[in-house]
């Protein structure tokens, strides 16, 4: 519920910082001898740019609403395509990256932490902080040098066009996709590992835990239900809670590899003063955050009993 | 003061046979500053159908006595050295874990002392009671639900039939132990240990707790052993009573034989620091205590574990340990008074 709330104070903000900032998507013209001045302040006042923010506002809002997202200032193409077009791409390798980090991290996490000090438990742990003391960028780099230059197993430059078609079309797209899915997934991964294994240490040494072996429960069906389920809940809060942070660093990981998703085309409309698409996109990821947040909240509810929704 | 609060209970018919025989028990643990001997040398026998109740300080090794018996102590670090721990003739020491699950719930119940966090806050009680049913006895999962609520009931909690469906934090802390030794006698143990199982609770409920454990033992007729550090406790419920102090065992006596006639002085010390209304009524003594506290058990005095606190200490007392004898039938104690 409180969730439209957030978007419309998110909106607020978004509109404000991005008309009070520096530049201008006339600049262009202005350099351009052949619009003269008029013609330029003509064009800003019948765009509506010499309105008041707040109406400005209001009519952005009311538009958006409406489902008309505006044009990019520099394509000139509606923004909700060019967000369509752009969208599917990053939520695949996002999604993606996300399910191989918790794959990774969710059994090794629990296994490291049921063998506490063990070798296997310090060769997590050094893996992890590894893992995650190494920037996507970097790493990103390292694998292209690795994987595409040195091996030349693997394309490092995404390509959307890919003409082949069938298998052969799956076969292209998941070659290309590897990379940045490995690069954002491990990173994550190494990261939430850590996470999982204090969280299971935490529940592991408590008493219902005795209590289950108490029953004469095997001991994987006492870790599965009564460890690994408990402590789920403080991993489902901080994997919803990291979920900007997982945009924010693909937007970095789509730039080296240049693949073709809403972070590349943030990073572009930024450079371009393309105030439309700057706002639709931030729109966009504030509306996914949420999304997931509401996503964790439900999940929650559902693992533990303790909250009730009425 | 023993005949006022003991009397003569009714003995069920299997008494007299041994149903666990703890010998020689030793449980070290291994930490940073060296061995912790925990429980160092332990005899305590329990026959069928009676409730023995082993009683000392905190930190004299009743919990791990108890814990040791389901093989529930953490290993590492905690090791059993010595001893075997027989239950209807076959030493569980050597069991492997598959044999220990078999027993666990199914032959030996047990009761923890902390009713607010032994629950999986995450399950209903139904869930988790039926949950070991299911396991043992391969009950259907209607059958298995059946069965809670029939031990909900047994343990006197209001609508089991609605109650089975509730979460642990829907119930209060009574309710809850009570719960949990709905949960431990699901199975029909031949056994119940009951780990300090009224200490988190209010005076009023830790009464209603132990005649349910008391009730439940006559219904059932199963053995307890009762841990416990209150010697009131001791009086309301035990058949025979195990001293415990700093990992060893100083005396064993029955319940009306050790009121009446304490033979070691740490005995003697608990019974006198027993409160008592009638003479805090009329004079104006303090609650005695007894001084000092529990030796360490990383690395014990020599001689008799008590000396440094003992009233009647000697020369012999720090040079050896005094052995457990039987001072007159069916009294043991440890101690060269």
């Amino acid at each position: 519920m409180i969730a439209i709330p957030s978007l419309l104070g998110i909106s607020v903000i978004l509109f404000t910082v991005l008309a009070l900032a520096p530049g201008d998507p006339f600049e262009e013209l202005a350099t351009n001898p052949a619009i003269p001045p008029e013609v330029r302040l003509q064009l800003r006042a019948s765009l509506g740019m010499d309105d008041p923010i707040y109406i400005r506002y209001f009519r952005w809002l009311f538009a958006m609403l409406q489902g008309e997202w505006g044009f990019s200032f520099v394509s000139r193409i509606n923004v909700d395509q060019l967000i369509l077009q752009r969208l599917p791409t990053t939520l695949i390798v996002i999604g993606s990256s996300q399910i191989l980090a918790l794959a990774i991290a969710l059994p090794v996490g629990v296994l490291a932490a049921t063998r506490p000090y063990s070798i296997f438990d310090q060769v997590v742990n050094t893996l992890a902080f590894v893992g995650f003391s190494l920037p996507t960028f970097f790493t990103g780099l390292l694998f292209i040098m690795f994987f595409s230059i040195w091996l030349g197993w693997l394309p490092f430059v995404y390509n959307t066009n890919i003409t082949a078609t069938g298998w052969q079309w799956w076969w292209e797209h998941i070659r290309q996709s590897i990379m940045p899915v490995l690069v954002l997934g491990l990173f994550q991964g190494a990261a939430w590992t850590r996470f999982v294994r204090s969280a299971v240490l935490d529940v592991i040494r408590l008493d219902h835990v005795t209590t289950a072996r108490a029953k004469g429960l095997p001991e994987s069906r006492v870790t599965i239900r009564h460890v690994v389920r408990n402590a789920l809940i403080p991993v489902v809060t901080l994997v919803a809670l990291q979920m900007p942070i997982v945009f924010g660093g693909a937007i970095v990981t789509e730039q080296i590899f240049r693949v073709p998703g809403i972070g590349s085309l943030l990073i572009t409309a930024i450079l371009a003063n393309d105030t439309p698409v700057i706002m639709a996109v931030t729109f966009v990821f504030a509306c996914l955050v949420i999304f997931f947040n509401l996503l964790a909240d439900i999940i929650y509810g559902w693992l533990d009993p303790r909250i009730s929704y009425r | 003061m023993s005949a006022s609060t003991t009397q003569a209970r009714p003995v069920p018919a299997a008494v007299g046979q041994r149903l666990l025989e703890i010998s020689g028990l030793k449980v070290h643990f291994r930490t940073d500053d060296g061995m912790v001997r925990a429980v160092d040398g332990v005899d305590i026998g329990v026959d069928r159908g009676e409730t023995v109740c082993v009683v000392g300080e905190s930190g004299c090794g009743k919990t791990v006595t108890a814990m040791t018996v389901l093989k529930l102590i953490a290993m590492p670090p905690g090791k059993i050295v010595a001893g075997s721990i027989m239950f209807e003739g076959r030493d569980i020491v050597p069991m492997s874990p598959a044999q220990m699950r078999a027993i666990r719930s199914k032959q030996i119940g047990i009761v923890f002392q902390e009713p607010m966090t032994s629950l999986n806050p995450v399950y209903t009680v139904g869930q988790q009671i039926a949950e070991t049913v299911r396991h043992h006895e391969g009950l259907s999962k209607k059958a298995a639900y059946e069965r809670a609520a029939d031990m909900l009931r047994l343990v006197n909690i209001p609508s089991p039939q609605r109650r089975v469906h509730d979460y642990p934090h829907q119930f209060s802390g009574g309710m809850r132990q009570r719960v949990m030794i709905a949960m431990a006698l699901s199975c029909n143990p031949k056994l119940l240990i009951a780990d300090e199982p009224t200490t988190a609770l209010d005076v009023t409920i830790q009464a209603q707790i132990l005649e349910l454990l008391t009730e439940m033992k006559e219904r059932l007729g199963m053995a307890v052993m009762l841990i416990t550090h209150a010697m009131g406790v001791v009086a309301e419920t035990a058949q025979r009573v195990v001293v415990m102090y700093a990992g060893k065992v100083v005396e064993e006596a029955t319940v009306e034989d050790l009121f009446a006639n304490p033979r070691h002085p740490y005995t003697q010390g608990l019974i006198r620091s027993i409160p008592r209304i009638d003479l805090a009524a009329t004079t104006h003594t303090r609650l005695e205590a007894i001084p000092g506290t529990v030796p360490s058990l990383l690395n014990p005095p020599k001689g008799c574990r008590f000396a440094a606190r003992c009233r009647y200490v000697t020369e012999a007392c720090l040079a050896a340990e005094p052995p457990l004898v039987e001072k007159a039938p069916g009294h043991k104690a440890a101690c060269i008074l």
